[in-house]
């Protein structure tokens, strides 16, 4: 038999030795490492010790069957994406049928086809590689509890309209900075400044989903829909600020040279989703709203200000936000002018 | 005549492997005189989800090797335990008991 490209950690629930034992022979032939439990209960005391990639489940056991096995699983955190392929009776495929509804992932009729068997539990290990990957991924770029919710959802919001509040932020004039100084120490800038900036955007509910060079991009509102999106962009933005003054001073105490940065807000529709592919995935924004935040950041320097937002953003702002109407600008290309406000602290 | 379809038992042995085919029989030797033990107390104790669970793992058991009739004896059993009729088993367990020593004959001399 072919051995996957990875071997799987896989669990096998049953109170049928038997099957048990046929099954464990079959996924060892496949290459993957195996360990048993004859009831849930049992189970539920391995996964929690220690970590699997797919549970082959069986429906009806004493102590903890099938049903209540997969209640537990749904309902915890840590294990709710682990993929579960029920193993039952050809006779029981009502039951299969609800298994599946509650979030099963698919299913193996007994007596087993080593066939059928090799290719549901790879398939199962494939999307739990993803899964893990998606994890990552999401910790990396969202606050926990974002990617939390992310997973949980799915990724329900790939392709589709939304409203949002989109943020460019970019270090004035880095070039001539780094140019001064040695590259191990404008990389290390560069991972506080982000650093710095994560913290702020993270801890109002956005989520940085691009960076280039010295500048990133950040959207809030989405992928987790969420009303105060304008104030919370707005109120990170005023954080980076703040943060940055802090750093600031921290390098003139060392001798270096200061940062100063802009950031741009808009808000309105864009289209948002996933892309990417198996190994690689990101959300991504696009649409005129991105378009006019970028513009926006640009015009910062034009400005002279830190920190500017368009009308749409504006115009949901709580009162608290200090804001000054700049008026109209006109940015090439675009049909209308945008009417630009500066936000400060 | 044979109680354990060929085809079946042939395809689980070029599954298994001639050594682990055997430690699988073992196995359905080992089980199936406790099981029916369980069958019988859970009858005598009117406990039928008990009875229901012992006659599901001898279906599922049967049905590994091929042992068709059994198998169908055994989701007899099990229909009357989900449906806690046990008091309709009547001769079913000997009947059951004389398929599976049957059974079990035929599966011995399948060892290799």
């Amino acid at each position: 038999m072919n051995a996957p490209r990875e071997p799987g950690r896989m669990l096998i629930v049953d109170d049928n030795r038997v099957n048990r034992l046929l099954l464990t022979h079959a996924l060892e032939q496949n290459g993957h490492r195996v360990s048993t439990a004859e009831n849930g209960k049992i189970a539920m005391e391995m996964l929690r010790g220690k970590s699997y990639d797919v549970i082959l489940l069986d429906i009806d056991m004493p102590v903890m069957n099938g049903f209540e096995v997969l209640e537990a699983l749904l309902s915890d955190n840590e294990l709710r994406d682990l993929p579960v392929v029920m193993t039952s009776a050809s006779d029981e495929l009502d039951r299969v049928v609800k298994c599946i509804e509650m979030g099963a992932e698919d299913y193996l009729v007994k007596p087993l086809n080593p066939i059928l068997l090799r290719a549901r539990v790879n398939a199962s290990l494939e999307k739990k590689r993803l899964r893990d990957q998606q994890r990552k991924l999401f910790r990396t770029f969202a606050t926990p509890e974002v990617a939390e919710q992310l997973l949980r959802e799915g990724f329900s919001l790939g392709g589709k309209y939304v409203t949002a509040s989109v943020m460019f932020a970019d270090i004035r004039s880095f070039t001539s900075l780094s140019e001064k100084q040695e590259p191990t120490e404008t990389i290390e800038l560069l991972n506080n400044y982000f650093a710095l900036m994560f913290d702020a955007i993270t801890g109002n509910h956005g989520m940085v989903n691009q960076m280039e060079g010295d500048g990133m991009m950040a959207i809030f509102g989405a992928p987790v829909i969420e009303e105060h999106h304008c104030n919370h962009a707005a109120r990170a933005a005023l954080e980076m600020i703040d943060l940055l003054n802090a750093f600031n001073e921290q390098r003139a105490v060392q001798g270096k040279g200061q940062i100063k940065i802009g950031i741009g807000i808009a808000t309105g529709r864009v289209i948002a989703g996933y892309t990417g592919t198996q190994h690689r995935a990101t959300y991504t924004c696009v649409g005129d709203t991105v378009n006019i935040a970028a513009r926006i950041e640009k015009y910062t320097k034009t400005a002279g200000r830190s920190v500017l937002i368009d009308r749409a953003t504006h115009s949901s702002l709580s009162a608290d936000f200090k804001t000054e109407d700049l008026g109209e600008v006109m940015f090439a290309g675009k049909e209308h002018a945008i009417n630009i406000f500066a936000v400060s602290a | 005549m044979h109680f354990i379809d060929r085809a079946t038992f042939d395809e689980l042995k070029q599954i298994s492997g001639e050594g682990f085919i055997n430690e699988l029989i073992d196995t359905f030797l080992d089980d199936a005189p406790r099981l029916f033990d369980e069958l019988k107390s859970a009858l005598a104790a009117g406990d039928a989800d008990s009875f229901r669970r012992a006659a599901h793992s001898l279906k599922s058991n049967a049905a590994t090797f091929g042992a068709g009739q059994l198998a169908e004896l055994a989701k007899g059993l099990e229909g009357i335990g989900r449906e806690s009729r046990l008091g309709e088993t009547g001769d079913r367990l000997n009947v059951l008991n004389e398929a599976l020593a049957s059974v079990c004959d035929e599966l011995r001399g399948l060892k290799s």
